[in-house]
């Protein structure tokens, strides 16, 4: 089915936009599952969410999720009007969750262009017995709905009539003067009458006074001055003689045809502010009413303020600022310019700079969003598997506001949940367990971000039992994993042997984890993205786990070197300090690997000019620059001509034909259009 | 109707067919079918990347959009000759992957038809016809027509050991 419809982005629109409904759908959900109860906005914002995805999906043509919608609607429809007494809201919340993830998987079908046959049938069956159940159980009072759709569309068929008042030119204008007979009485009601008469043969009908029924004052008027007619009809005025003498108790009547412009006017000006007023009444008087529909829509427009953007599209923004700033150096340090005094120049110049600058933060702070939005997705995961494995947990969030790339966030949001499915399976004990401990009933795990310097540390924190250094020094033992003595181990090694792959210390494999697939997938997608992952554990306080991820991948904070005609770029977290060295500080053992005391401590020095090839005049160590750089706990110092500088640089990958170089993880355009290398310091390490 | 339409795109892709860019390196001259050419620009600084064979010179800065330079003269197992004002570098694209090809020095733009172009021997007579899919025929010129694809993928070992 999905294949016949051809127009990708409104299918692209559907998908965003339903998964986002989704998510605000699950959160409400959930947070009402935990407050024991649902709040009527809260009903009413299911009903409304499910009601646009019945909508857009049944557009779509996906009658699955459309049946599927349609019956959780109805639900909540039930809910929303009959407010039952006796709800069952955890099974109320089981239902709505498993449909959620009905849609869900139904919707990873379409974005994968497969075809959408998920069976929604039993799953709608349990949702109308539920209903069923709860109609049984509550009897329903739906009059005062129905009186209100009524009054509503009555007073939108008045609305119409009013509308439809038009000048015509077509037709014959007639101006009437009708003089009831002295006695008759009621003259206004008579009016009336007459009037609704008139109604039968034209719509265009001008009147004064207006106000025949509501004032009384109208007959008095009336009595003095007749009534004034003004109208539009096909008819000649013989004909409308004829029907004016049916009319009864009329003593005089004054009736001549007029031309439209001249008589008209003064009728129709005071008539139209009437008209506009009361149509302004009658939408006023609806909005009143109906302020419930009128919220939605401000919902709904509150919504429309945020687009969602390629983020193909943002890299390529991305691209054309760091040109800019690039063309803008080159034109304000244009060679040409040099030695001339052009003071117009360069204050349009700065204001150029000025102005490129802050586009360049922009752009930046376009792709920096909230964890939040990750963070809050691992509540259903708790809420989960806290209901399967019969633990109490609550899940604490701490920071997530903090801000990191769009392509970090989509690379943590699996190890994060692997992290916290470990964390409730293996990390906290059963409830009787944590009793007998004296700990209190609720395992509590603690998710929190915060930001160190270019980095962001995320940590998952449990109160449980902690790690059992024996039993992974076991499995360790019978896997062979040891490299140096077993006493010698620290703790913190030790730890670490569970992120190795097939590294299960569950003894058990339950449906969430214990197959020893996890943790090194953890750590694999940590390192991809530039980040690391280190573990702690205290027994019978609890195991915590933090991921230490950089800010953003596209921007670092670099120093560039020089080495002959090449520049490189060092990532200024792994630099410790840049030093000049004196000819008896440096060492050559045996194999000719030369080394440098800094500071008591012994370092190997790695010559650039040597280890990549490259024609310098200054190979002397002492007349080129000695740059420490660490990372976890090794160090290296490399040699190079000079220092550059340091700056932010934006991080390009190196071109697909070139394949991975050794010590190089990509490179970055400089100031001058030249190409900087960007080294990887954490590979030369780990070559050492 | 539809069959003017259908000879409008055939005439459009007619524009490029048979067309050969054609360039020189020492006194030979070579082609290659103008499709592939997304432009030609002056030689410029060069990056150095290290563990790289040779013949890739480096990685140059195009408009902020980075990518390799081969130098065609070394991957011919030619004397490298100091580049001068002559000499350009042909930017290709196949199959998304861009890559300036140095020449030193770009000729003109050629009709070749097919009736004109010789498939290569089949024994290999030296080193460099293992790039070469055919030979175009201009008046008393041949050219030697380049395969990019094989330019590009070709393993440099495996050719070695195949040709000597």
């Amino acid at each position: 089915m999905a294949s016949k419809i051809g127009r990708e982005p409104m299918l692209d629109m559907f998908i965003f936009e339903t998964l986002q409904q989704l998510e605000e759908l699950e959160q409400i959900v959930i947070s009402s599952e935990k407050t024991n109860g649902l709040t009527e906005s809260a009903i009413s914002e299911i009903f409304r969410i499910m009601h646009t995805i019945k909508g857009s999906s049944a557009m779509m043509l996906f009658n699955n999720i459309t049946s599927l919608s349609h019956s959780i609607e109805d639900l909540f429809y039930f809910i929303r009007n009959d407010k039952p007494q006796n709800l069952d809201n955890s099974e109320l919340a089981d239902k709505v969750l498993e449909s959620v993830d009905f849609i869900k998987v139904e919707m990873n079908k379409i974005s994968n262009d497969e075809d959408v046959d998920g069976d929604a049938m039993s799953l709608i069956e349990d949702i109308k017995m539920f209903l069923a159940q709860l109609k049984k159980d509550n009897p329903a009072v739906k009059i005062q709905d129905e009186i209100q759709i009524i009054k509503k569309e009555t007073s939108q068929k008045y609305y119409i009539t009013q509308s439809k008042i038009q000048p015509l030119v077509e037709k014959n204008t007639f101006k009437a003067i009708i003089l009831y007979q002295s006695g008759c009485e009621m003259e206004n009601i008579r009016a009336f009458t007459l009037i609704h008469n008139l109604k039968e043969l034209t719509d265009e009908i001008w009147y004064n006074p207006s106000d025949i029924i509501d004032n009384d004052s109208s007959v008095d008027i009336i009595k003095r001055d007749g009534f004034r007619v003004l109208f539009k009809c096909e008819k000649t005025v013989r004909e409308m003689n004829s029907f004016f003498e049916q009319i009864p108790f009329i003593e005089k009547l004054e009736l001549e045809e007029v031309s439209y412009e001249d008589e008209i006017d003064q009728f129709l000006e005071k008539r139209k502010i009437v008209l506009e007023d009361s149509i302004f009444n009658i939408e006023k008087a609806e909005k009143n009413k109906d302020s419930a529909t009128e919220r939605d829509i401000q919902i709904g427009s509150t919504g429309q303020s945020i687009i969602s953007v390629n983020i193909s599209k943002l890299d390529k923004l991305m691209d054309l600022v760091g040109e800019l700033v690039i063309s803008e150096a080159m034109v304000t340090q244009n060679p040409d310019l040099r030695n001339l005094v052009l003071d117009n120049f360069q204050k349009s110049a700065r204001q150029l700079k000025k102005i490129t600058t802050e586009l360049q933060d922009v752009v930046m702070s376009i792709r920096m969003v909230p964890i939040s939005t990750t963070f809050l997705k691992m509540n259903r995961i708790v809420r989960d598997m806290s209901k399967r494995l019969d633990k109490e947990v609550k899940l604490q969030l701490i920071g997530e506001e903090t801000e990191v790339d769009k392509n970090i966030i989509d690379h943590i949001s699996d190890p994060l949940m692997h992290l916290i499915r470990n964390s409730i399976d293996h990390g906290l004990e059963s409830t009787t367990k944590r009793v007998a401990s004296g700990k209190s009933e609720t395992g509590v795990i603690t998710l929190e971000a915060k930001n160190a310097g270019g980095d962001v540390l995320i940590q998952v924190k449990d109160d449980g039992a902690g790690l059992d250094r024996e039993k992974i020094l076991k499995i360790a033992r019978s896997k062979g994993l040891f490299n140096k003595p077993e006493k010698e181990l620290t703790d913190k090694e030790v730890y670490s042997f569970i992120f190795l792959p097939g590294f299960s210390t569950n003894d058990k494999v339950t449906e969430f984890s214990g197959r020893g697939v996890g943790m090194d997938v953890v750590v694999k997608n940590i390192q991809n993205v530039g980040g690391s992952v280190s573990i702690d554990s205290t027994p019978n306080v609890g195991t915590t786990i933090t991921l230490k991820i950089p800010l953003t991948l596209a921007i670092i904070d670099g120093m560039t070197i020089r080495v002959g005609k090449s520049r490189y770029t060092i990532p200024i977290t792994n630099i410790r300090e840049s030093i000049k060295v004196e000819e008896n500080s440096v060492i050559k053992d045996p194999n000719g690997n030369e080394m440098v005391f800094i500071k008591e401590q012994c370092y190997p020095i790695l010559r650039l000019h040597r280890h990549f090839k490259v024609n310098t005049n200054i190979t002397d160590i002492t007349k080129g620059i000695i740059i420490k750089v660490e990372v976890d706990d090794k160090a290296l110092c490399i040699f190079a001509d000079e220092l550059v500088g340091e700056q932010l640089v934006v991080v390009k990958a190196l071109p697909k034909y070139i394949k991975k170089i050794k010590g190089v993880e990509g490179c970055t355009l400089m100031g001058d259009g030249g190409i900087s290398l960007i080294l990887d310091i954490p590979g030369f390490l780990n070559n050492q | 109707m539809t069959k003017v339409t259908d000879e409008i795109v055939e005439i459009d892709e007619d524009t490029q067919k048979d067309k050969f860019l054609t360039f020189k390196i020492g006194n030979e001259n070579y082609g290659i079918e103008i499709n592939y050419v997304t432009e030609i620009i002056g030689i410029q600084e060069i990056t150095q990347v290290p563990e790289l064979p040779e013949y890739v010179r480096g990685i140059i800065n195009l408009r902020g959009k980075i990518i390799p330079v081969m130098d065609v003269r070394l991957r011919f197992k030619k004397e490298p000759i100091e580049y001068n004002d002559r000499t350009c570098i042909v930017v290709i694209d196949i199959m998304d992957i861009s890559i300036g090809l140095i020449v030193d020095s770009v000729s003109e733009v050629m009709n070749i038809n097919d009736e004109n172009i010789v498939p290569p021997p089949d024994i290999k007579t030296g080193f460099h016809t293992r790039y070469v899919k055919g030979f175009g025929k201009v008046g008393n010129d041949v050219k030697l027509l380049l395969d990019c694809d094989k330019l590009l993928n070709d393993d440099e070992i495996s050719n070695l050991t195949n040709s000597f």
